[in-house]
């Protein structure tokens, strides 16, 4: 059912007004944060709040402009919306009083620049989340590479100057040279670019023939790098020279779970399950992401730097989002978009808590962490709970979409997808129990204490132990996101 | 000639007004002595006419693809010379356009310009009077009088008070334009001879011979292939573009390109629809060429007024583009690339004008790093630099997205093409947008931009937004006259 409201549109106005607030408030940085604040406090709320009305079946819709016949810059909340709408919202509140931390800890240069280019990467988060068509989804994508940008260069020297490059090279190349063509190719095939309602039959039932729409589909998996999905997945781990309360919202938040979610929207909502079948590509998509799975927790395990670790356990993890919905199952397509949340507050977690250590001891490489955990307890006792959900060991969040993702496989009975989850299960064990071992059971216990080591302050400590609270709460309460997403599938 | 037309029923010959307004302000410089009078009145005849124009946008009928505020006096009778005015869909936004960037010249030229103030005031009102009055003629002798009366001042203004190749550039720019020109008067004449009239609405879609159509044509096509600029014919233009003042650069870039385009739309096709047709695969691979040679050239600029024109040869090569592939997207996005490009383009230059003033340079590399010194200037530049590679959400995106389909329903290699083209304007505006922010640490004590510059760049941010996000309004208005062309162009398919 459709509910023509404005709602839809609030989040985004909210952000933006924020954006907007904590530029004119440089001069005054306590304000500036108060903006940033509240901000996404309201944002997450304003999310939320649409949750009782899509819980009750409906979807709510609004049109801002009509650009062409067919081409709308419209919005819609359904279910899948409002999964990474609300994640992002949410962990945007974590990801600011983290930040508030880690900026004046380090007394970082330029931090109304940085404050505002988070608001507005928030922003188009929350815009892509809630687009209602392709045209919608392609803006608020772009205004997040472009202004991610300055996080991700944020140093302005030699390294982060590479770093950037790649990063830009890599998004707004595909997005321009593939996700732009795929778009226009579906308007001339099918004369419209707003999502199909339901997830069985999109919107190429109007037309285009087979070889045209696998072209288009191909051009859109492409198109979409911030999924990280290799070849394309090269930019992640150089974008790690961002601070890291970026990378957190880069790997978390934003960039790649915008990544992951546009083609999850692509594949169900302008291709549909019926079409995906039809042509044979869920399948395909899935064996192709396998390798990414494989291929990063491999690369993982030879990190020794815990962010360029967590970079390509992401690349891996962010696959299986997209291997989930590609398995075109209902528990497949629920254990890829559960893997949202779930990995996003698991990732967060990490992230953060890989900052928190360099922020109280500026060391960044896994091997010189030995003991760090007596120094540390709060910190790396979340970052092995966050650790454990990433394997998917119970009752972190996690084992809630593997659980789901391997019922899927099963479900189909393709034993080659369950033995590659299998395999991959074993990897990220393989690289993510000797961090915690390291910190908690080798070297000195005292080692640390000499150098007076300890915790970062309270601004980080508690989002990180919230954060990975969370993903145990919801590893054993997965009601609310299980139902959810229930809604998305016929 | 009566049937083409819609007269004029508002109590004064609008049209005819703001043709003549700026050159009655022009005139009226003379008496004047001071030279901020003079600024003054300048401004404001150009904000008079502007308003003036706003009454043609407020009484536009959309409904109609004839001319509307026609106006129809015999001025020649014995050679059937006729002072014939009147507007369609597709002139309406241009029109707008000029008079909307008459006052912002003269308001960037405020400070910028310290000699001969008078002249130059001179030459920009006389410059608008003609302008306007391309787009208004519906007469071939009408139009070839004020074709050939921009010329001269914008001659001048190079000349005058442009950079320090300025003789080099005014000689390129004059010898080009002025050749086509003269192909341009034969097809005039020669169309004459074969209708016995001078009217341009009674010589469309009249179906001449094959071979008639053909030469007619292709000396159109010279003459405003050299005006857009389209590749080969575009090396007068970097040249121009770089050397002019900043109002000049403005004007030529955002209007007097757009007579070339605006004549492939009003001329060859509705005169030659045949040979267009016959022609559109080589006018489509020249506009690809000028799109992707377009943006690579403008990988390698180090001046930064350069690198902005040489990116008006790739955007106008999306301009042909969308006119070749006869749809009704493509004309559309052509129409509306026109006019975003008019206001992108036109804001760059006022750009590096405002920079050019404060360090007297326009090289990118002594005007790099300002980010943290020009915080104001950045947010202003960086936002019309994202417009001019079409980030989604700005004018040039939707403007480019019609084209696209256009192009792709026509022609999906074409369109692929043409993607590239899109790619490489990403990456050169991106450079040099990240090295004029970031390219090195500079602590120059530069003056952030100044009230009177904010003023005269926020109308063109509100259009940016404007058609980027809200285009109904336009695409409204230029619908009717387009589909119209679309649907008599079908009948030679």
């Amino acid at each position: 059912m459709h509910s023509e409201t404005i709602r839809p549109l609030i989040p985004v106005v909210i952000v933006l007004i924020t954006s907007i607030l904590i530029l004119v408030s440089r001069k005054r940085e306590n304000v500036r944060e108060f903006w940033s604040v509240a901000g996404s406090i309201l944002t997450f709320f304003s999310v939320a709040s649409m949750v009782p009305s899509v819980m009750n079946g409906h979807t709510l819709v609004y049109t801002l402009s009509t650009i062409a016949p067919g081409i709308n810059l419209n919005f819609r909340v359904d279910a899948l919306s409002l999964i990474f709408g609300i994640i992002s919202s949410l962990l945007w509140i974590f990801a600011t009083f983290y930040n508030i931390g880690y900026m004046r800890s380090l007394n970082e240069h330029a931090q109304t620049r940085y404050y505002t280019c988070f608001a507005i990467a928030i922003l188009g988060a929350q815009g892509v989340s809630f687009s209602g068509s392709l045209f919608s989804l392609y803006l608020f994508y772009e205004i997040i590479t472009i202004f991610t940008y300055p996080l991700v260069a944020h140093h302005q020297d030699e390294e982060a100057y590479a770093g950037g490059k790649k990063y830009i090279i890599y998004l707004m190349g595909t997005s321009k040279g593939f996700l732009l063509p795929a778009v226009i190719l579906t308007y001339v095939f099918t004369g419209n670019l707003d999502f199909a309602d339901g997830i069985r039959d999109g919107v190429f039932i109007r037309g285009g023939d087979n070889i045209w729409i696998v072209v288009t589909y191909i051009l859109f998996i492409g198109g979409f790098a911030k999924a990280a999905i290799m070849p394309l997945h090269n930019w992640l781990p150089s974008a790690m020279v961002a601070p890291t309360p970026v990378s957190a919202l880069l790997h978390a938040v934003a960039v790649v779970k915008a990544g992951v979610f546009c083609i999850s929207r692509v594949m169900l909502s302008t291709f549909g399950i019926e079409m995906l079948h039809r042509l044979n590509l869920g399948i395909y998509t899935a064996y192709f992401v396998s390798f990414t799975i494989l291929t990063a927790s491999i690369i993982a395990l030879t990190k020794d730097d815990l962010k360029a670790r967590l970079a390509y356990s992401t690349v891996s993890q962010l696959s299986y989002i997209v291997l989930g919905v590609a398995l075109l199952d209902p528990a497949g397509v629920l254990g890829g978009v559960i893997h949202i949340v779930n990995h996003g507050f698991s990732k967060i977690t990490l992230f953060f808590c890989a900052g928190a250590i360099y922020v109280a001891t500026h060391k960044k490489k896994i091997s010189d962490m030995e003991g760090i955990g007596y120094a540390m307890p709060f910190t790396m006792g979340a970052f092995a709970i966050a650790s454990l959900s990433m394997i998917g060991a119970p009752p972190v969040a996690g084992f809630i979409s593997k659980w789901y993702l391997l019922n899927g496989a099963l479900g189909i009975h393709n034993t080659t997808i369950v033995v590659i989850l299998m395999i991959s299960t074993i990897l990220n064990a393989g690289y993510f129990a000797p961090i915690t071992f390291k910190a908690f059971f080798q070297g000195a216990t005292g080692g640390w204490s000499k150098d007076k080591i300890k915790e970062a302050p309270l601004t980080m400590v508690v989002p990180i132990v919230v954060a990975s609270l969370i993903s145990v709460v919801i590893g054993i309460f997965p009601q609310f996101f299980v139902g959810l997403i229930g809604r998305l599938l016929p | 000639m009566e049937q083409y037309l819609v007269m004029n029923k508002l109590s004064f010959p609008i049209l005819s007004a703001t043709i003549f307004i700026p050159l009655a302000g022009a005139c009226l410089l003379f008496f004047i002595k001071h030279e901020r009078a003079v600024k003054v009145i300048a401004l404001i005849t150009g904000i008079i006419n502007f308003l003036i124009s706003l009454l043609l946008y407020a009484h536009f009928n959309p409904d109609t693809y004839l001319f509307q505020f026609g106006e129809y006096k015999p001025w020649i009778p014995g050679h059937s010379i006729y002072y014939a005015l009147g507007i369609d869909g597709i002139t309406l936004f241009l029109i707008l356009l000029t008079t909307l960037l008459a006052p912002l010249c003269v308001l960037c030229s405020w400070t910028a310009i310290a000699q001969r103030v008078k002249e130059f005031m001179f030459c920009i009102l006389l410059m608008e009077s003609a302008m306007i009055g391309v787009f208004c003629s519906l007469d071939f002798i009408l139009f070839y009088i004020f074709w050939e009366a921009m010329l001269i001042p914008m001659y001048l203004l190079i000349a005058i008070w442009g950079g320090p190749q300025k003789d080099y550039a005014s000689i390129k720019f004059f010898i080009y334009t002025l050749s086509g020109s003269v192909f341009l008067l034969v097809a005039i004449i020669a169309v004459y001879l074969t209708t016995g009239s001078f009217s341009i609405p009674n010589a469309m879609y009249r179906g001449y011979g094959f071979t008639f159509e053909y030469w007619v044509f292709l000396a159109f096509a010279i003459a405003f292939a050299i005006k857009v600029p389209m590749f080969p014919f575009h090396t007068w233009l970097p040249a121009a573009h770089t050397e002019a003042p900043t109002a000049g650069s403005v004007f030529l870039a955002s209007v007097l390109l757009k007579m070339g385009s605006y004549g492939f739309l009003r001329f060859c096709l509705p005169i030659t629809p045949k040979a267009s047709l016959f022609f559109a695969p080589y006018i489509i691979v020249l506009s690809l060429i000028a799109i992707i040679y377009g943006g690579f050239v403008c990988l390698r600029q180090t001046d930064m007024k350069r690198l902005i024109a040489f990116s008006s040869v790739a955007h106008m090569g999306f301009v042909t583009l969308g006119i070749f592939t006869f749809t009704l997207f493509g004309f559309q996005g052509a129409l509306l690339q026109m006019l975003n490009h008019g206001i992108t383009t036109g804001a760059l230059f006022l750009c590096v004008g405002i920079i050019y003033e404060r360090t007297h340079s326009r090289e990118i590399f002594d005007n790099s790093g300002l980010g943290k010194i020009m915080p104001v200037y950045m947010g202003f530049f960086g936002f019309f630099s994202l417009s001019a590679f079409a980030f989604p959400g700005t004018n040039n995106f939707v403007g480019e997205l019609y084209v696209l389909i256009g192009t792709f329903s026509s022609n999906k290699i074409a369109g692929f093409f043409a993607i590239v083209g899109a790619l490489v304007a990403a990456a050169y505006m991106l450079l040099l947008l990240k090295r004029i922010a970031w390219g090195r640490d500079d602590t120059r004590s530069i003056k952030d931009m100044n009230v009177r510059e904010i003023i005269y760049l926020l109308p063109l941010v509100v259009f940016v937004l404007w058609v980027g996000l809200f285009p109904k309004p336009f695409v409204h208005t230029i619908t009717k006259t387009l589909e119209h062309l679309v649907t008599e162009m079908q009948r030679f398919m």
